[in-house]
């Protein structure tokens, strides 16, 4: 592993539990810990933990903030109304293009967003290019966990008794100068927690002594693929709209008054229709979809934008960017062969169990 | 560290083979399964099938990626392992026992001195890893 990837405060004690690390978005993280697959299990059953310190964290104060944010994301920031509230929300360019898929949390007299590694720089340049006065955005170097999973609450609770398995999904609370939020990217219950770099090792040594289960980046691609979530980068990117996307849900057109970057783009195509969407596939038959691979539907080519096998469910599932007309019998390409692939509506999986609904 | 037993010759594309016997029994090395992480599915040869040695003749899917599984010499496939269809973890597991894929009737033995011994491979593993 090259030096010029940059550390998390957890990568010490990542190795010592046997992490097999790998490049990621300019970080050194943990893939696995041994066994993906188990590991992806264990956030199912019972809880996994997650070094995921190389999300961007950025915040945003003063009395311009809440104007900035109104303009620059899709969901109206607004709606935050209580301390420590989230939005699962979208940051669109002029053309309603995704820059990046964030969180934004009420965070004391401002807000706090935690956008994606890989989109660093494109999230912390347009926020600074789009403010006007009376705005601060400040770069956090700070560590993050997630704590994943059915016990996931009460672990963290056994070990600190804050009250955060009180916590309401989508809401953040402070304890000390930590946040807990509850929010998280593997469709399970869970607690994400940013912290100074300096607390990080302790808590992630209290948490593993209490029965989590260290998980990596393999892991977490697998959870968040079976729970219906997509990932920036693959499945939307800033050539793809919230329409094609499938996150029109997330931006909010009322009040219409509110002027959003992306907004006249957006209404535009909605007005006219996008030609193509993300769906979601499955294989029954042998073999595993994987992004990139070829797509063949009677109303057009498409292509898969991510794709895994999925341990829950045991065969493998996909997201596919398709005319938005698909229907009926699909063919994948893989490895040379024209596989069968059936259309879904994900989620995949929900509470461990089988959760699409069959499309046609 | 990964094992590379001493009584086993390699491929360079990672594959062991083992001469006992009824044949050449062949599977890939403990530093291809830990490479390739969790395996989901093997595709094996069928038996019978004629192969040369070099040629592509199974597959293996992991959590990773999907890789070429190489013919390390040439023959006849006399038996793959059925047991992998539902057990591919038993790759990962246990890469020199159970996890074997095929075994090959060789057209000629003396084919398995042309693959490396175990501390040319450990070697080129080792530089790999670089």
């Amino acid at each position: 592993m090259s030096d010029s990837h940059r550390k998390t405060a957890l990568h010490d004690a990542c190795l010592a539990a046997g992490a097999k690390m790998a490049p990621f978005a300019g970080w050194s993280l943990p893939l696995h810990f041994g066994s993906q697959i188990a590991e992806h299990r264990a956030v199912r059953a019972a809880a996994g933990l997650f070094d995921v310190s190389h999300m961007a964290v950025f915040d945003v104060d003063g009395p311009g903030a809440l104007p900035l944010l109104r303009r620059v994301l899709a969901g109206d920031a607004a709606r935050l109304t209580n301390e420590g509230q989230a939005l699962y929300t979208l940051m669109l360019n002029e053309s309603a293009g995704i820059i990046d898929d964030l969180l934004a949390y009420r965070h004391g007299d401002g807000y706090r967003l935690v956008a994606n590694a890989a989109n660093r720089q494109a999230v912390g340049g347009w926020l600074k290019d789009q403010r006007r006065s009376a705005v601060t955005v400040t770069e956090r170097d700070l560590a993050m966990l997630a704590l994943q999973g059915p016990k996931a609450l009460a672990l963290f609770e056994d070990v600190h008794g804050a009250g955060a398995d009180r916590l309401k999904p989508f809401h953040a609370m402070a304890l000390g100068d930590w946040m807990v939020a509850r929010t998280g990217y593997t469709g399970e219950a869970g607690l994400e927690i940013i912290l100074p770099n300096a607390d990080a090792p302790g808590l992630w040594s209290c948490l593993i002594a209490a029965g989590a289960a260290p998980a990596g980046l393999g892991a977490r691609d697998t959870l968040r693929l079976e729970a219906g979530l997509k990932l920036h980068g693959q499945d939307m990117g800033a050539d793809t709209t919230p329409l094609e996307a499938g996150l029109q849900w997330t931006v909010h057109r009322q009040p219409e008054e509110r002027p959003f970057i992306g907004r006249e783009a957006l209404a535009a195509q909605a007005a006219e229709g996008a030609g193509n969407r993300i769906f979601g596939l499955l294989l029954q038959g042998r073999g595993v979809l994987r992004g990139g691979q070829r797509v063949f539907t009677a109303a057009g080519e498409g292509v898969i934008t991510s794709g895994i096998f999925s341990p829950t469910l045991g065969y493998s599932i996909a997201f596919a960017r398709l005319p938005s007309n698909a229907a009926g019998a699909m063919e994948v390409l893989i490895r040379g062969k024209r596989q069968q692939a059936r259309l879904v509506r994900p989620p995949f999986v929900r509470g461990g169990r089988p959760a699409f609904q069959e499309l046609n | 560290m990964s094992n590379t037993p001493d009584d086993l010759r390699y491929a360079s594309t990672h594959e062991w083979a083992r001469l006992d016997d009824d044949g050449i029994v062949v599977g890939i090395s403990d530093y291809a399964q830990d490479a390739l992480g969790d395996v989901v599915y093997v595709e094996l040869p069928e038996v019978g099938q004629e192969v040369q040695a070099g040629e592509e003749i199974a597959v293996v899917e992991s959590v990773k990626a999907a890789s070429d599984i190489y013919a390390p010499v040439g023959g006849v496939v006399e038996a793959v392992n059925e047991a992998l269809d539902d057990g591919p973890e038993t790759v990962n597991q246990d890469p020199y026992g159970n996890g074997w894929f095929f075994r090959i009737a060789p057209n000629d033995e003396s084919q398995l001195e042309e693959l490396l011994n175990a501390e040319a491979y450990a070697e080129q593993c080792a530089a790999e890893q670089e």
